[in-house]
């Protein structure tokens, strides 16, 4: 549905995006992450034809961007880092001219009552814009980017300035607009992808570091994982069974006490798991485990590993 | 096209900007037309009416066009625009439109003007409308060097500027020509010479040549201005 190939985009000398290459299948969530500046924005941009490309092409369903931007143009939809809101309409007057604009086919009163009800800004359909909340202006901006029903639709970092229950509302709307959409989002909140995405594209500096299916994106690191263990018995016997222990690569102790149990961490080796093991050599030498559990989660290790070297 | 076209003429109605525009033409029309036409001259020749209009434009114009872009972009609504399935060229043209629209209004309420004119004297109606005619192009040409400029910047004081800053170059070049002997600098400067090309309409005779030389300058800038869109899309 999605084809970027060799796509780099130079500002003066700088290049905000190096080279990316991607494609994306038909009813696929994609989740562009990198950290602030890495080029996410300046991709997005570029696949809805508000920025050309320095080299390489976009293509959305086999149109490209450049060549053809009127077809490729009418299958996107986008909500931009900051919301394209006119502050002086209501949104109703909004969305019936982003209606227009985008020259669309189908039953006006319907589809756009469809639109609101999704995005739960049904209640404030006759409001100013520009005295709406920053939750549901954003919410009005994904609901213009849904206006027409393309089949491709970008977000920006859509759950931004959302409180909690809209983020979750926000999360259950895109995952339903993949069933039969397919979707570009881009955020740095880390368990927005895991949550609502198929499949991560990590960049950094404008280049791809990353492009995993959720489930598998842990594996794209060395797999050796750590855990933090609070073991109840002598710090010295315990460590030294640690040590020993089937899968454990390295133990420290890090100093803190709690009665007479001592905290250690651990680091597993590759590709495997040491809590049943060490479970059992634990119970076998008679030193109880109060508490196990994953020094982090496995995403924002390989986030930050990836993105800091 | 048209969609851009009613949400344009919506704001200038919506937020002050149209409000400003009106009041502070036909306040100055007003003026103009009481002491040109009644106070100074006693005449039915509004000519000289209409040319001190064509100066109060300097001023009055880019009220009505600073926002077009630059406020747009400041917004980043123009992002919408720009990845909405429309033509660089239709978005600057229905922009282009709906200020010349509100233009066009507001002169019609200046023709007003005229009844008194028409009760206490016999003023010749062929200049009457050539004058009218003329000062719709005039205004066309500074509306499109308006939207030019406004697409420029994302700051409205810095399109009302620029806008007023060209504007009144333009004047100056006219006021120049009139007292410069040389021939060919002459030439080359009744390029720019907005200010007079009109002149054969104030006596009521409808230029063709001059409408067309208006017609492209218009074209000329708002072809520009969809050309500062594409450049900074390639930047």
């Amino acid at each position: 549905m999605i084809e970027i190939n060799g796509l780099v985009k130079l500002y003066g000398k700088k290049a905000a995006v190096d080279n990316i290459s991607f494609t994306v299948e038909k009813g696929e969530i994609v989740g562009f992450l990198g950290p602030n500046g890495a080029g996410k924005s300046t991709t997005m941009n570029i696949l809805t034809g508000y920025l050309s490309s320095t080299e390489g092409t976009a293509k959305v369903d086999g149109i490209d961007i450049l060549e053809n931007p009127m077809e490729a143009k009418k299958l996107i939809g986008f909500l931009p880092e900051q919301p394209p809101l006119y502050p002086d309409m209501t949104v109703d007057e909004y969305l019936r001219f982003v209606y227009e604009l985008r020259s669309c086919k189908l039953p006006k009163e319907a589809h756009l009552a469809e639109v609101c009800k999704v995005t739960r800004i049904s209640d404030v359909r006759s409001r100013v814009i520009g005295n709406l909340s920053k939750g549901y202006r954003q919410r009005v901006g994904i609901a213009q980017a849904l206006v027409g029903n393309p089949p491709v639709i970008i977000f920006d970092e859509p759950t931004v300035g959302l409180d909690p229950k809209q983020i979750i509302e926000i999360r259950n709307l895109i995952r339903n607009l993949g069933k039969n959409h397919t979707v570009i989002l881009s955020t740095h909140i880390l368990s927005e992808v895991q949550a609502v995405c198929d499949r991560i594209i990590i960049i950094k500096d404008g280049e791809i570091v990353a492009d995993e299916k959720t489930e598998n994106i842990a594996r794209t690191m060395d797999d050796s994982r750590k855990f933090t263990v609070k073991i109840s018995g002598p710090q010295k016997e315990v460590q030294k069974l640690l040590s020993e222990v089937n899968g454990i690569a390295r133990a420290e102790a890090t100093g803190e006490r709690e009665l007479d149990s001592y905290t250690y961490v651990i680091e597993s080796e590759k590709g495997v798991d040491p809590r049943k093991p060490l479970f059992y050599a634990m119970a076998k030498a008679g030193y109880p485990i109060i508490g196990i559990e994953a020094a982090a989660a496995a995403l924002e290790d390989v986030f930050i590993s990836l993105t800091s070297k | 096209m048209l969609a851009i076209y009613k949400r344009e003429m919506r704001s200038y109605f919506t937020t002050s900007a149209g409000y400003v525009f009106a009041a502070l033409f036909l306040a100055l029309s007003g003026i103009l037309f009481g002491l040109f036409t009644m106070k100074f001259y006693q005449t039915t020749d509004v000519s000289a009416y209409y040319r001190m209009l064509m100066f109060a434009y300097v001023i009055v114009i880019p009220m009505l066009t600073m926002k077009t872009f630059a406020e747009e972009r400041r917004t980043k609504t123009e992002q919408l625009l720009l990845t909405a399935p429309v033509s660089l060229f239709s978005i600057v043209f229905a922009k282009f439109l709906a200020a010349f629209t509100m233009f066009i209004g507001t002169l019609a309420i200046t023709w007003i003007y005229m009844i008194p004119l028409g009760l206490y004297g016999k003023p010749n109606m062929g200049r009457v409308f050539g004058c009218m005619i003329a000062v719709a192009l005039v205004g066309m040409c500074f509306i499109a060097i308006g939207i030019f400029v406004s697409a420029l910047t994302d700051n409205q004081f810095t399109a009302v500027i620029g806008t007023v800053g060209i504007l009144a170059v333009l004047l100056g070049v006219a006021m120049l020509n009139s007292v410069i002997d040389f021939y060919p600098i002459r030439v080359v400067l009744s390029f720019f010479s907005i200010y007079s090309r009109y002149s054969y309409f104030t006596y009521g005779l409808f230029d063709y040549a001059a409408a067309v030389y208006y017609i492209s300058v218009a074209g000329v800038f708002l072809f520009l201005a969809v050309r500062v869109f594409e450049r900074r899309r390639w930047r």
